[in-house]
């Protein structure tokens, strides 16, 4: 009786339990949107633009409507007499629904028709006729700012150029002074290439009103299902509780099912219109053409140094492109997300950032792709400059970073812009990745093998991702603060059901979620279901990205748990016949505090509150938390990369790959490197062959899966991965920190910097990712810095 | 993705496919493998209106060698059959090499060789290494049977020499007089993507001297290019430095390829010197470090 729970044993903190949710997809039992079938149920397809930007004049859908089974051919004018053709966008813009006056993107939702099923609609939609004026294109920053440069939105009042917002933050003087005492000052420029989320699952939504009860019903991909019930409350003018918003099995997020897309709009109006339910899933060429991309940004910058290598300051600059409508999902204070995090792990002592965000002919987006607002390019920038610096200085690699460093008795620490550091190790993370990767002998083993011709390089990057965004005194999405949820009802048998407001998406909340109760409470994590994404039952929350989900809603899931604790200490005290003082806990377990035989589980606890609670006590053992992090949480990592570069072809290997990731405390282990994997996947994926570009008239060259390319598993290296570093959040309450997309944002500059390294003695300073084999032979055989987005039919 | 309306026929013999093409004009295709074809459909690019699924016709899924070395390879032999050969292994160096570098694993399970003739990619591997090695694909169709020499078969992008009642049933390859070597080499940013660049390269040699040379180009023009000036440069020589590096530099001009994103044009016609010399250097016997690529 008095044996205390083996907290591994019952899938507490620290067990490598097995996914709970795997039982279901490996058995092909999930239940993703595309596998929902109402009563009834009509199809939407969409109609999308061939071309960057035109003038529309003239759709004619007659063509459309006589096909048998077409029940509904929607158009731009059609929802702008309703005042539904343009949209608000996470950021303060607006975007159009379907297109009225022009198309400003390749891809661009034009019309869309709702059908008996998805071939008719296919059908009409090819029926449909448009009648396009073409219009000059906008493919980057420097077009879009050009004097010359036609406006993209002239939709917009007081929008008289291209550019969305500038944006500024840290001392200028300051920086200013750094600079004037430098004794040498580096500089990179380079461009981190347009991306794309690109989950397996595409977005889709089946939307179902209900004339007989007002109610309207919505299953779709999102991975933050109240803030689309607001958003739709918002467009569509509907009650806020006739809206209810599921959230199913996702297939994967990654940031890009955050944003309201147009699809999900024109069903829901096709839905009300119609008084019928109406699917519409997106497919693959859609998915990468129109929703949010990431990244795609020109970065500037340099840095201030003394001689013996301490960094003095560090001027950035950023020019972002935003495609056609400014839609990034990310904290209305900050224009340009989480940038300058940049170098928030060194100790700076002055910075400064500006920001320039324009509009383009490209698909809207810059979705928080596996990152936390913008944290990729910042990291991205930060660990190249820190490389060029090093360089410049003649100093080696490890010992600059390590010189500069925010020292581990210097936390909390306040960064030149403003962040609050909580914690870390740095130092010792990087000793633990140069022991691992044979640091000591490289530099001899590269000079041996460059005699013999051979080109082999080490790459080091590291990373701190501000997470768990936010408190809310900073951190808002549309004025909704950023805070998270968790309701916990535990029943009389002592088995529980937990809800939160955040939704998982592949991070495995059903499992781990479980494992903090049962770190919290003793009861086994099997006895605890979890439930996520339908606003009629889960708590209110911001949902899940930017690695939020155990920063925030972890955090909440603990604090319910304390609260339920606390009203079993009544209970157990009124079982035990003893005051609420005299009791005692232990994992599971309330004993008397002068005779630790006597005492009662935390099951027991759970009977009494149905069956025998004391006079006056309200019934029932359940309770809900809000969660507002008092600050963010900052994970570390180190991730150390070796490659050989043939040097004929340009082709490169890597010959081995160290992650040292402190996340704080691990709630499952084997969760935790899953995700570290996945993202080092992406993070390789980036730096060798990923990237979304456009030719000079806007086709997008990246909207299949021939030309965005996913790495298998016959390209993705191995990676070694290492824990022993553990630095816990001081003011998480079970001291986690987050870990989901720290290798995505971290590892693309530990590849980037390593095939530097092996071709550092020809003086390349930069290759811009992706390095396909012809960039880095193109550096090789001229000796120069191959920059910008790769070139498409340049030569015709 | 929803492809457009067809029809699906599905027949037991190749004379009951043959009438079933014969009967629908140009509106035809056949479905072997369908890697290609399927995608296409999806994506709507490709839009027939009758489907004719010959992989219910018996007998045509062999790889087989004839009593003198001819190799003989059925419209439904799958990639993966190839890749598995032994007889490939043994005597077919450039086909073997080639096998395992076709699309991916999951691909090669359903894909089939005389299919990827057919679609006539120019980034097809498989017409390369056939046009090199001096193969031909048999026909069947309402006037029966004819053989067309897999330098006359691809006309262009996507387009193949038969008619729209014609079947490809088989790809021959010859038989070799001397000694073969060779190989496939391809440049590709995943595996699965189409090459970037591809080099076929087959030879026959007795003694010293090289009697047979083909070479074939991937990825580098808008057909698959035969690089027969390369090839015969290498007729009747001794494989050395001089005649190896002779054959690569007149590959490379033959070489018609364009900058995309997969590479610039410079680079590809480098790539294209490169293969060569990696897999003669191979045939000639030396090692010269070679690493895939």
């Amino acid at each position: 009786m008095s044996q205390a729970l083996d907290e591994v044993k019952i899938g507490g903190l620290g067990a490598s339990r097995k996914r709970v949710e795997d039982e279901r997809f490996i058995r092909g039992r999930g239940n993703y949107t595309d596998d929902i079938t109402l009563p009834g149920m009509l199809h939407m397809e969409i109609l999308r633009s061939p071309v960057a930007h035109a003038r529309i004049r003239s759709i004619d859908v007659s063509r459309a409507w006589e096909i048998p089974g077409v029940r509904l051919v929607l158009t731009g004018e059609m929802l702008a007499s309703r005042n539904l053709a343009w949209m608000p966008t996470l950021s303060y813009d607006t975007q159009a629904v379907l297109a009225t006056d022009k198309v400003r993107f390749q891809g661009q939702e034009v019309a869309c028709v709702i059908a008996d099923d998805p071939y008719i609609a296919k059908d009409a939609c090819e029926a449909i006729e448009v009648d396009y004026e073409q219009l000059p294109v906008i493919v980057n920053p420097a077009q879009a700012v050009a004097p010359d440069a036609p406006v993209i939105r002239d939709d917009k009042e007081n929008q008289p150029d291209n550019v969305i917002f500038t944006w500024e933050v840290g001392d200028r003087a300051g920086t200013d002074r750094a600079f004037e005492q430098a004794d040498v000052i580096s500089r990179l420029r380079l461009h981190y290439p347009r991306s794309h989320p690109s989950p397996i699952e595409c977005c889709g939504s089946i939307a179902d009103f209900n004339r007989a009860t007002s109610k309207l019903t919505v299953y779709m991909t999102t991975q933050a299902p109240h803030i689309i019930r607001a958003a739709v409350a918002m467009v569509a003018e509907l009650p806020e509780h006739m809206i209810r918003i599921v959230s199913p099995d996702i297939g994967g997020g990654f940031g890009n099912k955050v944003p309201v897309y147009p699809g999900y709009v024109c069903s829901i109006l096709a839905s009300i219109l119609l008084e019928r339910p109406v699917k519409w899933i997106e497919d693959k060429s859609g998915n990468l053409i129109s929703t949010g991309f990431a990244r795609d940004m020109y970065l500037d910058g340099e840095m201030a140094l003394r001689r013996d290598g301490k960094i003095l300051g560090v001027r950035i600059h950023a020019d972002s492109d935003h495609g056609a409508f400014f839609s990034d999902a990310q904290p209305s204070k900050f224009k340009i997300g989480l940038l300058h995090s940049t170098f928030a792990c060194y100790d700076v002592p002055a910075a400064h950032l500006t920001a320039r965000g324009t509009y383009s002919n490209k698909a809207p987006g810059g979705v928080a792709y596996r990152c936390s607002f913008r944290v990729t390019e910042a990291m991205f920038f930060q660990e190249r400059m820190i490389q060029a610096a090093a360089t410049d200085l003649g100093m080696d690699q490890a010992a600059f970073r390590r010189m500069n460093f925010v020292p581990d008795d210097a936390f909390p620490h306040r960064t030149p812009f403003g962040f609050l550091l909580d914690s870390g190790q740095y130092a010792k993370c990087l000793d633990v990745g140069l022991k691992a990767i044979g640091y000591d002998d490289f530099r001899a083993r590269q000079e041996e093998a460059r005699q013999r011709g051979r080109l082999l390089g080490l790459g080091i990057s590291t990373m701190t991702e501000p997470l768990g965004a936010g408190n809310s005194r900073e951190f808002d999405i549309l004025g909704i603060k950023m805070f998270d949820s968790a309701e916990l009802k535990v029943h009389m048998t002592g088995k529980a059901i937990l809800r939160t407001g955040a939704k998982t998406q592949g991070q495995g909340h059903e499992t781990t979620w479980a494992q903090i109760v049962a770190h919290e409470l003793g009861i086994p994590a099997d006895d605890v279901v979890v439930e996520e994404g339908d606003t009629d039952t889960a708590p209110f929350g911001m949902g899940t990205y930017a690695s939020r989900s155990t920063p925030v809603a972890g955090a909440a899931v603990a604090m319910v748990s304390r609260k339920i604790r606390a009203k079993a200490r009544k209970l157990a005290a009124h079982l035990l016949e003893v005051s609420e003082e005299d009791v005692e806990w232990e994992l599971g377990r309330f004993y008397v505090r002068s005779a630790p035989d006597r005492g009662v589980t935390i099951q027991e606890c759970a009977l009494a509150a149905y069956s025998n609670m004391p006079d006056g006590m309200e019934p029932g053992l359940e309770n809900t938390a809000y969660y507002d992090p008092p600050n963010l949480t900052w994970p570390f990592a180190v991730y150390i990369v070796t490659v050989e570069v043939d040097p004929e072809t340009g082709v490169w290997d890597v010959t081995n790959m160290v992650a040292v990731d402190d996340c704080g405390v691990r709630i499952n282990p084997m969760i935790v490197e899953g995700q570290i994997m996945g993202g080092l996947t992406e993070a390789y994926a980036m730096a060798n062959m990923q990237f979304i570009t456009f030719d000079a008239e806007g086709n997008c060259i990246g909207s299949n899966y021939m030309d965005y390319l996913l790495p298998s598993a016959w390209e993705t290296p191995g990676f070694e991965l290492h824990s022993e570093v553990v630095t816990p959040s001081p003011h998480h309450p079970i001291g986690a920190k987050g870990i989901g997309e720290c290798a995505a944002v971290g590892g693309p500059a530990a590849f980037v910097n390593a095939v530097l390294d092996a071709i550092s003695h020809l003086g390349v300073r930069n290759i811009d990712m992706p390095l396909l084999p012809d960039r880095v032979w193109e550096a090789i055989t001229y000796r120069r810095d191959v920059s910008g987005a790769p070139p498409v039919r340049s030569d015709d | 993705m929803y492809p457009s309306r067809f029809r699906y026929e599905a027949p037991r013999s190749l004379d009951e496919a043959v009438a079933l093409l014969a009967g629908a004009g140009d509106d035809a295709k056949v479905l072997a493998g369908g890697q290609s074809l399927i995608p296409l459909m999806k994506l709507r690019f490709a839009a027939p209106g009758l489907l004719v699924d010959i992989n219910n016709i018996p007998g045509l899924d062999y790889h087989r060698e004839d009593a003198d070395g001819t190799l003989r390879i059925g419209a439904l032999a799958r990639h993966a059959d190839l890749e598995r050969s032994d007889i490939l292994r043994a005597r077919q160096p450039t086909m073997a090499q080639a096998s395992a570098v076709i699309a991916d694993p999951i691909v090669r399970n359903r894909g089939t060789l005389v299919g990827s003739l057919c679609h006539a990619d120019p980034q097809g591997d498989w017409a390369s290494v056939v046009t090199a090695l001096g193969g031909q694909v048999v026909a069947r169709g309402p006037g029966g049977q004819r053989t067309i020499p897999m330098t006359d078969f691809v006309l262009g992008p996507f387009q193949n020499a038969l008619g729209p009642a014609e079947v490809a049933v088989e790809a021959v390859i010859p038989a070799p007089r001397g000694a073969r070597s060779g190989g496939y080499l391809k440049l590709e940013r995943r595996v699965g993507d189409f090459a970037t660049v591809g080099v076929a390269v087959a030879i026959e040699t007795t003694g010293e001297m090289v009697t047979r040379a083909g070479i074939a180009l991937t990825g580098v023009g808008g057909a698959t290019i035969n690089a027969a000036q390369a090839a015969s440069a290498l007729v009747g020589k001794p494989l050395t430095g001089q005649t190896i590096a002779r054959a690569a530099d007149l590959a490379a001009q033959e070489a018609r390829p364009r900058t995309d994103h997969r590479g610039s044009a410079e680079y590809k016609r480098h790539m294209v010197r490169t293969f060569v010399v990696r897999i003669l250097a191979r045939s000639q016997g030396g090692d010269t470090g070679e690493r895939a690529a």
